[in-house]
């Protein structure tokens, strides 16, 4: 495959199957690469989309300062598509996020403003607004409420997906921003009678969730439940576990917010398999594991990785 | 045997500072009524007259209830239930 630009190449990740960790023959798991996109994570889709329309709208011009709050994957894409078309970036990220993240970031060439650990990405989002306010030339894409970030994965995931495979039957995907599951759910929802769209939601230590009034949660504004067909809570040690066997049974090297994905769409296998039913089931690998090395979650036992991830994002 | 339910920080100081309490009922409201009879306040903290109050998210085993049947959720001995306030990703 030839490409005029590294831009040009984001997207058409593969679609590999899981032979070990299918239950069978009628009931399959199949791995959405999205690590092999250009800065290694599934965001790389939404951030080009978000910038381009920001660009068609006029908004972002030649020397114009791009904001974001993100735990990582997502600044990481926006700094590096700032750095090639020439925005100056600003990321607003909970300091309880890896090392690598970081690093990332600054190669990129981003500024990173820290926000507390405790609250994790609802601080993050409550600073950078402030920010925003503070500063009305910078421009925030804000990627929670920004309908290119769902469209990004309408127009481009989800078809992917169904042309690979168009026996699927459930798409699984970890629940952040809910973009990808927006955007492929919907996608995949006009196409394929009762396909089910399942979220797995990283559930974190106390720290993250703060000690902020109940009444001041935060859900992304490109939220609809009405898109899933549930939606799984999934600890760091079932993500953990999973991101192990994925490793150790597929030979995939990825990160922990997909050993959470994994999770869940294994017990949509276990379901399927239990009701007799014939079952393809696609699952996100948002990102490779080279950016969680630092966490020690893949090294020692499960719970000597569990407890060093207490209280960090990893997703 | 009973539910286990988890309680998130914001709301430990309604359970004396416990993580987790036990409860027991048939449907996920009525668990709630009953929690609420040795922790008062509690049931206001997560519902509303609409039913679960919006920041609010209630797993059964893992699973949001939203999808399950809300308040109206079945429930027995043995289950976990998790409660834990809305927060963004990403």
């Amino acid at each position: 495959m030839r490409f005029d630009s590294l831009l040009d190449s984001l997207g058409r990740t593969p679609l590999v199957g899981l032979p070990r960790l299918s239950p069978g023959e009628d009931v399959r798991i199949w791995a959405k690469l999205e690590d092999r996109n250009p800065t290694g994570s599934v965001k790389d889709r939404p951030a080009f989309y978000m910038i381009q329309k920001a660009e068609k709208e006029g908004l972002l011009t030649p020397g114009c300062t791009i904001l974001e709050p993100t735990s990582g994957n997502t600044g990481i894409s926006l700094a590096m598509v700032a750095k090639l078309r020439g925005y100056r970036m600003v990321c607003v990220m909970p300091e309880n996020t890896s090392a690598e993240r970081r690093q990332l970031l600054e190669m990129w060439g981003a500024e990173i403003i820290s926000s507390p650990a405790a609250g994790g990405s609802n601080e993050a989002v409550r600073v950078a607004k402030g920010l925003a306010a503070e500063h009305p030339d910078w421009v925030m894409l804000y990627q929670y409420g920004n309908e290119a970030n769902a469209l990004a994965h309408y127009e481009t995931t989800g078809p992917e997906i169904l042309e690979d495979l168009p026996t699927v039957t459930h798409f699984v995907a970890g629940l952040g921003t809910t973009g990808t599951l927006m955007g492929v759910g919907r996608f995949l929802r006009e196409r394929v009678p009762d396909v089910k769209i399942v979220a797995a939601e990283p559930r974190y230590g106390d720290l993250v969730y703060g000690l902020r009034n109940i009444d001041e949660g935060f859900i992304p504004e490109l939220y609809d439940d009405t898109v899933l067909t549930t939606r799984f809570s999934v600890t760091s040690g079932d993500a953990l576990r999973r991101t192990r066997e994925l490793l150790e049974q597929e030979g995939i090297f990825a990160g922990i917010s997909t050993g959470g994905a994994l999770h869940a769409a294994i017990g949509m296998a276990k379901k399927a398999v239990k009701a007799g039913e014939r079952a393809d089931i696609v699952f996100v690998v948002a990102d490779g594991g080279w950016k969680y090395l630092s966490t020690g979650a893949y090294g020692g036992t499960l719970e000597e990785a569990e407890a060093r991830l207490e209280g960090q994002l990893w997703a | 045997m009973a539910i286990e339910v988890r309680i998130p920080t914001i709301l430990r100081n309604l359970t004396d500072g416990a993580k987790a309490v036990e409860g027991k009922g048939g449907t996920l409201d009525e668990l709630f009524t009953d929690l609420d009879s040795r922790h008062a306040g509690l049931r206001d903290r997560l519902v509303d007259d609409k039913g679960l109050r919006k920041f609010v998210n209630v797993y059964l085993n893992d699973e949001d209830v939203r999808f399950l049947g809300g308040l109206e959720t079945q429930v027995a001995d043995g289950d976990n239930v998790t409660i834990l306030p809305a927060v963004a990703g990403g």
